[in-house]
């Protein structure tokens, strides 16, 4: 057809401008390729001299981190300027002679220098590396003043963590670090660059993205040694937020004094929103040292301590909860109508069981008792009877209804899950049948089972509530440049369904242990407020060869508990204190928690007042 | 389904310069992204999948004959338009510009889309208009107002990069045509006239970093600090790389992080800092092949469609090429439009193979009979 031809025509004609369109790309190839040619060639040399000479460098500027203050708005944690001196290895021809002469203006030996620069050489050599923090002014116009000696040295007007109330709260505010290379790996550290400070501890660690801030960049002209020239250009960092945490300063002093020199812990809830006030375990660490280049010696004195001072006992000290765990076994009685309310057990000091003779703690018994006394005294011959009637799987049933065996979900690192034995957990972990002697010991809070003090604490919270149980929480509010970013609000978890009859039952036998005459736990009663309470004293070991208690080493008394409830109609506070081998738990660990309620009431402000 | 004479004039030159290109920008995105430490995978492996995405898209396109591509003109050009308003309407919103659509493992970026069916639908129309007596003023609007709208809505995005190809790409489509001569002084005294109105419009429609970089591209040193930091920055690693390069791994402007954008805008620029003028001959000769192959195909097409269609596509690619290598070299303004083929990127890559299938589909057919 002649559609055909007429469209190959048309195509003839497109075909003659297509050869001009070959034309003009290759005019356009031929131009560019001209200016490289003028670039490379022509002015080659002057510009490999300009990247030679202008030799400018990407310095990170580190944002400043987020201060941390308490719920009343106290300063807990803000920066201070630090001069921080810096080796750029590319630009050191003789690192031994460098290092030979930085030790003379620093004070610290060419030995650990180099050490600190071994550590990181995998770093890349264009990449500043930190080795000292903190040069006095002085060392740093020394080192200033030398500069011509001193090739690839360079000081960095920095700032640093500053925690203003040294080693107090130090496992809740935690410390920062050095971002390590296992975390570059992961996805939270994405824009992280090696060498950063990031947070590595409680809730420096946990809200580390929110406090961190953004990263600045400076793009510097260095010399030929690697001294700064001039600025080029600068991108300025953005600090960080400021995080409002539920901590309470006064409360934390007070609980920090009280608790002394001794390991132990004490935490300080308001059960009502989970708020965490006080939060202490003993004994602290210096967070600022933490801080700071920390040396591997004294890194290893820390890791070595056997009193384990970078261990927040608070959440990671699991324990036996001894006699406060008849709270839990008290409620499962009250709930489960195992025996009547009028039930008692005649107390003669011990219960024979099988071919054991369980004893209780007070020789020659407590005669006949029923729950009250049983709590209020604390008689154990009570609670092996009243455990070996419930059975032990009721009894961590119960136990598990109040969250121990599991996490509470505190937003801070590493929080251990304690132990609730079962049949099953027997049979499976230890491959032997659970043994009916067993319920007596588990009943009393020994054997097997263990709890955190904070578990403990939200037992108590979850009385305190009648059976509300709200998630720890350790931040309130996060305020970034532009004002607040939210306030955090309670999480409830959870909601133990418990008779009225059992808690007016539960909070007399409270009562009575801090106010009756008998009561373990009178070393808790004051004033200001009435207090519930129970005391604990946990056995560190079963058999005890000593005779009396003057003559036992101190590493085999035992741990001593108290937690306690305040004020008792109403309660706002819980409060839990732990010493470890500390002894009797109404001698050692009741007036801990005495304190930091007596602090808490004199400061009663009606705004935390919570109505039911 | 698959005709023989299809695999016998598959061009495997063609094929295979294509490919040594990507691999070129291959070795530089690992010359640049390697020493860094990025979590996940790294870039380099990432590029290897957008090549072979593709890849996918070169095959699929050049199985289909181009006839039969061009019936449905006018359906993918609507979808793309339709896909830039969402954009507009919804889009993320990406350094500074709103361009993509996330579909998750892959933003979409609508812009590329319509290059592609802007070519489609102007060969199309141009094609069923006759040129014989040139192309004349009625004609005209049509077109044009399939141009314009995209134009505009790409320009609110603000991609002043793309909206400027697809008026060159639609420009040189109307020379392949051949406008009557009278079209012509018409066409230059209205453009004359209405220009100082479409300057105004233009550049108050600019961002103000685009106007920072238009001002900057002519004179660099007003702000060597801000905005022509990106060009004399290129400008010494292109230099100091010398007649032989600094050998591959070696180029300082790049490694040490000195030059912005390496990997994507500015990867002409590593490459010529590592491998010399030497190097940027071969890699401008290999485009230049390329393109000329292209050139090839739309002057021996059997009709005007196929002739417009490579012509449309070699202007779009040539375009992109300019623009971005006169950038690194300082003589273009920086509009941020990547390489062809060697920039990393999905979009960019998979856009680029798209229209070197085109031209390739048209190429494979030029020896068979119409039906």
């Amino acid at each position: 057809m002649n559609d055909t031809s007429y469209l190959q025509e048309e195509a003839g004609e497109i075909r003659n401008r297509a050869a001009w369109l070959a034309g003009f790309v290759l005019l356009v190839l031929c131009f560019l390729l001209a200016r490289a040619w003028y670039l490379q060639v022509f002015q080659g040399n002057y510009y490999r001299g300009m990247a030679e000479n202008n030799r400018a460098r990407l310095v990170e500027i580190t944002a400043p981190r987020g201060f941390l203050y308490d719920r009343n708005g106290n300063l807990l944690v803000n920066n201070t300027p630090s001069f921080n001196l810096y080796l750029v290895l590319e630009d050191i021809p003789d690192l031994e002679d460098t290092l030979g002469r930085l030790s003379r203006y620093i004070g610290v030996s060419k030995d650990e220098l180099n050490q600190r620069v071994l550590a990181k050489k995998n770093l890349a050599p264009s990449r500043p590396l930190k080795i000292k923090t903190d040069l006095t002014l002085k060392e740093a116009a020394l080192i200033e003043g030398h500069f011509p000696d001193l090739p690839g040295v360079r000081i960095e007007a920095e700032v640093k963590r500053n925690y203003i109330h040294g080693g107090l709260a130090a496992h809740f505010l935690g410390h920062v670090g050095e971002v390590s290379p296992e975390q570059l790996d992961q996805r939270t550290y994405l824009d992280i660059s090696p060498g950063s400070i990031v947070g590595q501890y409680g809730v420096e660690k946990t809200y580390d993205a929110w406090i961190r801030g953004k990263q600045g960049q400076k793009s510097i002209e260095v010399d030929v040694q690697g001294h700064e020239r001039r600025i080029l250009r600068v991108q300025e960092p953005i600090k960080g937020n400021d995080l409002y945490l539920t901590l309470d300063l006064d409360l934390q002093r007070t609980a920090e004094a009280a608790l002394g020199e001794g390991s132990g812990a004490v935490v300080a809830l308001d059960p009502w929103t989970g708020d965490i006030l006080a939060m202490v375990s003993h004994p602290p660490f210096d967070p600022n040292l933490l801080s700071g280049v920390l040396t591997p010696a004294a890194w290893e004195a820390l890791a070595e301590d056997p009193r384990h001072p970078m261990n927040n006992r608070v959440l990671q000290g699991q324990y036996p909860p001894g006699s406060v765990f008849k709270i839990v076994v008290s409620t499962a009685l009250l709930e489960t109508d195992v025996i009547p309310p009028s039930f008692t057990v005649n107390c003669s000091g011990g219960l024979r069981f099988g071919k054991r003779l369980y004893r209780d703690w007070k020789k020659g018994g407590h005669g006949v008792v029923g729950l009250h006394r049983a709590i209020v005294e604390s008689c154990d011959v009570f609670f092996y009877e009243a455990g070996r009637r419930l059975g032990i799987d009721t009894l961590a049933e119960y136990a598990k209804r109040f969250g121990l065996g599991r996490p509470t979900g505190i937003p801070l690192a590493s929080e251990k899950s304690g132990l609730i034995p079962t049949t099953a957990w027997k049979q499976t972990a230890r491959g032997e049948p659970w043994y009916p002697g067993e319920t007596l010991s588990a009943a009393i809070g020994q054997g097997y089972i263990t709890v955190t003090p904070l578990q403990m604490a939200m037992v108590v919270s979850t009385i305190a509530t009648h059976g509300y149980q709200y998630q720890p929480r350790i931040l309130k509010e996060m305020k970034g440049p532009k004002g607040s970013l939210g306030e955090s609000s309670p999480v409830l978890t959870g909601m133990i369904e418990l008779r009225e009859q059992t808690i007016a039952t539960l909070y007399r036998a409270l009562g009575g242990v801090v106010s009756e005459d008998h009561g373990t736990g009178r070393a808790a009663s004051t004033k200001l407020v009435d207090i519930g309470g129970k005391t604990g004293t946990a056995q560190v070991v079963g058999i005890r060869p000593w005779m009396n208690e003057e003559n036992t080493p101190k590493k085999f008394k035992d741990h001593a508990w108290f937690v306690a409830l305040a004020p008792l109609d109403h309660p706002r506070i819980v409060v839990v204190a732990l010493v470890e081998h500390g002894g009797h738990g109404g001698s050692a660990a009741a007036p801990i928690a005495r304190m930091v309620i007596e602090e808490f009431i004199k400061r009663d402000r009606p705004a935390s007042y919570h109505q039911l | 389904m698959i005709d023989r004479r299809l695999i016998i004039n598959f061009d495997l030159k063609f094929f295979l310069v294509m490919f040594l290109i990507a691999g070129i920008g291959l070795l530089c995105i690992y010359s640049v992204t390697a020493p860094q430490k990025t979590a996940g995978f790294p870039l380099y492996l990432k590029q290897f999948f957008w090549i072979g995405l593709g890849l996918a898209f070169f095959l699929g396109i050049i199985l289909v004959d181009y006839h039969n591509l061009c019936r449905y003109a006018y359906l993918f050009y609507g979808i793309s338009l339709g896909l830039l308003v969402i954009v507009d309407l919804v889009g993320r919103v990406g350094q500074g510009a709103q361009r993509w659509i996330s579909l998750g493992f892959l933003d979409l970026q609508p812009s590329e889309l319509l290059k592609l069916s802007l070519l489609l639908v102007l060969a199309k129309d141009f094609s069923g208009r006759s040129s014989r007596h040139g192309l004349g003023l009625t004609q005209l609007p049509i077109p044009i107002l399939m141009v314009a709208a995209p134009v505009l809505l790409v320009l609110k995005q603000p991609d002043l990069g793309t909206a400027l190809a697809i008026s060159f790409m639609f420009m040189v489509m109307v020379l392949l045509v051949g406008p009557k001569s009278r079209l012509v002084i018409f066409g230059f005294l209205v453009s004359l006239m209405l220009f100082p109105f479409f300057w105004h419009f233009f550049w108050h429609s600019l961002k103000d970093y685009q106007r920072d970089r238009l001002l900057t591209f002519l004179n660099p040193m007003a702000d060597p600090l801000g905005t022509g930091y990106h060009i004399i920055q290129s400008k010494i690693a292109i230099g100091s790389g010398g007649l032989i390069g600094k050998g591959f791994l070696e180029g300082t402007q790049s490694q040490l992080k000195f030059l912005p954008m390496g990997h994507t805008d500015f990867i002409f620029a590593v490459f010529a800092e590592e491998w010399g003028f030497i190097g940027v001959i071969i890699l401008l000769g290999l485009y230049l092949t390329l393109l000329l192959w292209g050139v090839e195909a739309a002057y021996k097409a059997k009709d005007p469609l196929g002739a417009l269609l490579a012509g449309g596509a070699v202007a779009i690619l040539v375009f992109y090429l300019a623009i971005n290598i006169g950038m690194t070299l300082g003589v273009t303004p920086v509009v941020g439009l990547p390489l062809p083929l060697m920039s990393y990127g999905g979009s960019s890559m998979v856009t680029t193979m798209a229209l070197l299938g085109l031209i390739m589909n048209v190429k494979m057919r030029r020896f068979m009979l119409f039906y």
